[in-house]
């Protein structure tokens, strides 16, 4: 049965791939484009304008480092313009003085700042950039001030997620609406650092444990959004809510993916803004088309209970870890390799500690092999 | 570490409004009210879009359940408890401010 198709609802804008911040966990691609690639200004007003047409809701303004882009007050203006939702995702380091105001004026709906720790020698040494945690405060602190309501996204590995307490500390004290505590997503810069990322299971039962604590306790205070790391999981996670079912995004240079590491399925071609009309691609992309509903799956999604709960996990890990982008995702438990799960996360654990380690995320650095 | 802020409770006196990071939208696509919010989008139904229209930061919860019960022609009693409960639920996920 083929699903009616439908508008989509959120839009996450990679604005640019520059970032003063080289997170070994970064979901951007290993090729990162410098900033020649970038749409213009006028490009992306009317792109969000197509997408606001469309029946997109919500877009998230990120990156790379969003406010990198001078342009980004006007971006937001023409976003508000035409009643979308915007929400921020930053770095915050770096942000010149008054800006956040601008933003918060222009229309800004809701802010997002990343923690890579909860204590200041954590998040220097993860983003590699010393003072970045000072400077991370001290952007809440300037949203706050302006009224913006924050979210703290604090992405968890093995080097920070002892930490999980102070965090749910640190988003209360900056009064933080919203945390998430996000276990990273192994695609992108994180796949290339799995071994020096990956937690091992007593420390994400003990997280699991604090954070469903945490969450009762402070129910009408702070939410709390947990995203689970899929490599210890049973069911995996309906990745994008479905492949092109209700959300896209989009690279810096206006290329349009149904999600983060789309690009790393081979076989699929992905069409860039200006070329294409937004809904074109929408509705017509063959590589939109290829994952979307319930009839590409083979078994054991085809038949399984689950197919539309689940719509097979995520596509670019099938690829990753079962080499075929239409195999159900090994982290689901009835995938015929779902052992391999747990022997990349035992593997893991023998690799060494400490950032030397670590690939930096920075354009022009020597994706692995 | 002491919160900021305690938990709401709903009571009779409680005035309810949208915070400032949520709001209601017609969305002319869908042809439907959305309630927008940092990371979701909820499609409420005929009588949680009559609640939560009535969020103004002026009218009490005892306003609000007398003009429901008014307009559906209904028990007071159970439209109260209905939209106790309700309120409740949405302040407990922020989405609304009592």
């Amino acid at each position: 049965m083929s699903a009616p198709l439908l508008p989509p609802i959120g839009m996450l804008a990679e604005l640019t791939h520059r970032c003063p911040l080289q997170c070994p966990y970064c979901s951007n691609p290993l090729e990162l484009l410098k900033a020649n690639c970038e749409l213009d200004t006028q490009t992306w007003l009317d792109l969000f304008s197509q997408a606001a047409d469309l029946g997109v809701l919500q877009v998230h303004l990120s990156g790379g480092e969003p406010t990198l882009r001078r342009d980004l007050g006007q971006l937001i203006a023409g976003l508000s313009a035409r009643g979308v939702y915007t929400n921020l995702i930053t770095a915050g380091v770096g942000i010149a003085e008054g800006r956040i105001e601008a933003f918060a004026e222009a229309g800004l709906d809701h802010l997002q700042l990343s923690f890579q720790g909860a204590r200041p020698a954590t998040t220097d040494r993860i983003g590699n950039h010393r003072g970045s945690h000072e400077k991370k405060l001290e952007t809440a602190r300037r949203a706050r001030a302006v009224g913006l309501p924050l979210t703290i996204n604090a992405p968890v590995h093995r080097n920070n997620i002892e930490e999980v307490p102070e965090f749910i500390d640190l988003a209360l004290s900056l009064d933080a609406e919203r945390l998430e505590i996000a276990n990273v997503q192994y695609a992108g810069w994180a796949l290339a650092n799995r071994d020096r990322l990956m937690p091992d299971l007593a420390a994400v039962n003990r997280q699991a444990d604090i954070v469903a604590a945490a969450r009762e306790r402070l129910a009408g205070i702070m939410n709390i959004d947990f995203v689970t790391p899929d490599y210890f999981a049973i069911y995996p996670k309906p990745c994008m809510g479905g492949w092109a079912r209700d959300a896209f995004m989009v690279a810096p240079d206006g290329t349009v993916l149904p999600c983060h590491a789309a690009q790393t399925i081979p076989s699929l071609r992905f069409e860039r803004f200006g070329d294409w009309r937004l809904a074109e691609i929408w509705a017509d992309s063959p590589a939109f088309n290829a994952f979307r509903g319930t009839d590409w799956m083979q078994e054991p999604c085809r038949s399984c209970e689950r197919r539309e709960v689940d719509w097979g996990g995520c596509r670019c890990q099938a690829m990753a870890i079962a080499g075929d982008a239409a195999a159900t995702d090994p982290a689901c438990i009835k995938s015929p390799i779902h052992k391999r799960m747990a022997m990349l996360t035992d593997a893991a654990q023998a690799a060494p500690e400490g950032n030397e380690s670590f690939i930096f995320r920075r354009i022009g650095a020597t994706p692995p092999t | 570490m002491t919160a900021l802020r305690d938990r709401a409770i709903v009571s009779l006196r409680s005035a309810p409004s949208l915070p400032r990071h949520v709001r209601i939208q017609y969305d002319p696509v869908r042809q439907a009210f959305a309630v927008l919010s940092p990371e979701k989008v909820f499609w409420p139904n005929e009588i949680s879009l009559d609640i939560l229209r009535r969020c103004d930061g002026r009218s009490t919860v005892e306003r609000i359940i007398a003009d429901l019960a008014a307009d559906y022609d209904a028990d007071p009693e159970d439209v109260a408890a209905d939209v106790i409960a309700f309120l409740q639920e949405w302040s407990d996920k922020l989405l609304v401010k009592l």
